[in-house]
């Protein structure tokens, strides 16, 4: 027997709501416990309709058959009540809505991030196509092995030129100078940075190679100097803090 | 094939029930209206009563269809045992003690069809019969008076543990006559 022996003569007698008192709410609470002793309940259950069967034999008088046709009628359906649950049983359906609400939530946020993610991947890839496109233009630059041509009026000697390319706001400066002849031993042209106001600032000392190219790259300047001009002078190698005169190469906005 | 003459089951006019079609509660009336007044008239001894409760038994259903569960028994029984108890409560003058929800039936004979009806009522008559007298009063006293196991031990001056037992083995032998 699948039940507790001791509640066995106590379940008969439950099912039939023949057991008072205090037996009856000892055995209340072990049910709550026993899911066992639940299901030899139901069967005793079972086993006492079998007893209704015993009175089978008059049948109800036809007007109850009626009564409750007309009972029915007045009833509408509307009105049927709904099977009342207890509070717990709508504990799923409140985690189902909380689940959802959550879900709804997360997949905001996702869809979000996923949009953020896309505009940051398509800056960084536009951002390195550019620094690319620098690295090149600075590597065509700087390279020792590049051919520089400067191309003059025909029959004209190659003339002295050099071009600054300077932003302001970086501080950040190239100077490239081509066909500059080649200074005395000792010495060495050095560019200046000419301001609106105030005195000539070194902007760095350079030769020209055999070529008479010459490079000045990223000096030494204070970044937001406004510039009014820039120029060149010869200048012991060691440099000087200001301009020797004269100045073989100058130019401005 | 399915048979088209065959008569729906229990399960699937308790749904039509639910769905408000009334001929399906008239199916389920007819089916086991004479079950449910048989025992209300056998507590109550009283037709007018025996009525009243049909009345309130049924309309239970028809009201909370949902409180019968198909999965946790046959309608039959279920009914029974809800007329039942709703006629002791009748009969002690007492508001309902038993929430309909609570009460789980568990018992696999069909009695959908009205041959297996009587064929379940035979067989129930004859374990009865076939039961020392004793012990059968006990079963109706319980049953059918609604009497506790110590107002029965009063009113037949047997030991408390005695009733206890031939109430339990009565219930026994019943099960076991349909079991077999």
């Amino acid at each position: 027997m699948s039940t507790h022996e001791q509640f066995a003569d106590d379940l008969a007698l439950y099912a039939l709501g023949a057991l008072p008192g205090e037996e009856c709410v000892a055995l209340e609470r072990h049910l709550g416990e026993c899911a066992s002793c639940r299901r030899e309940l139901a069967t005793l259950r079972g086993d006492t309709a079998l007893l209704a069967l015993s009175t089978g034999g008059p049948r109800p008088p036809l007007r109850s058959r009626q009564r409750l046709r007309e009972a029915i009628a007045r009833e509408p359906r509307s009105r049927v009540a709904p099977r009342s649950r207890p509070w717990w049983a709508l504990v799923p359906v409140l985690a189902a809505g909380v689940l959802a609400v959550l879900a709804a939530l997360f997949w905001t946020q996702n869809s979000s991030l996923r949009r953020q993610v896309a505009i940051l991947n398509e800056r960084t890839l536009r951002q390195q196509a550019e620094l690319q496109r620098t690295r090149e233009i600075v590597s065509t630059l700087t390279a020792t092995n590049a051919m520089t041509v400067t191309l003059v009026a025909a029959k004209t000697p190659p003339q002295p030129q050099g071009k600054v390319m300077y932003m302001k706001d970086r501080g950040s400066l190239i100077f490239l100078a081509s066909n500059i002849p080649p200074v005395p031993s000792q010495k060495a042209y050095e560019l200046w940075l000419i301001p609106m106001k105030g005195a000539p600032m070194a902007a760095g000392m350079f030769k020209p190679d055999a070529h008479g190219s010459a490079m000045v790259l990223n000096p030494p300047l204070p970044a937001g100097m406004e510039a009014k001009a820039f120029a060149v002078t010869i200048e012991p190698e060691s440099g000087s803090s200001t301009p020797t005169m004269p100045i073989v190469m100058v130019g401005g906005e | 094939m399915p048979d088209p003459g065959a008569k729906p089951n229990d399960s699937s006019l308790v749904v039509a029930v639910r769905a408000g079609d009334e001929h399906a509660m008239a199916e389920l009336y007819d089916r086991y209206s004479a079950i449910v007044y048989s025992v209300a008239l056998r507590v109550l001894g009283d037709t007018g009563g025996a009525e009243d409760i049909l009345q309130e038994v049924f309309m239970q259903l028809w009201r909370n269809p949902g409180l019968f569960d198909s999965s946790r028994g046959n309608l039959a029984p279920w009914l029974a045992v809800i007329a039942r108890n709703r006629a002791i409560d009748a009969l002690r003058k007492r508001r309902p003690e038993t929430d309909i929800e609570d009460v789980v039936v568990s018992v696999e004979t069909d009695m959908a069809g009205e041959a297996d009806r009587a064929m379940a009522m035979g067989k129930v008559r004859s374990v009865l019969s076939a039961m020392p007298a004793a012990q059968r009063s006990a079963l109706e006293m319980a049953y059918f008076e609604g009497l506790s196991h110590s107002e029965i031990s009063a009113k037949t001056g047997e030991p408390l543990g005695t009733i206890k037992t031939r109430i339990r083995t009565g219930l026994l032998a019943l099960r076991k006559a349909f079991a077999a």
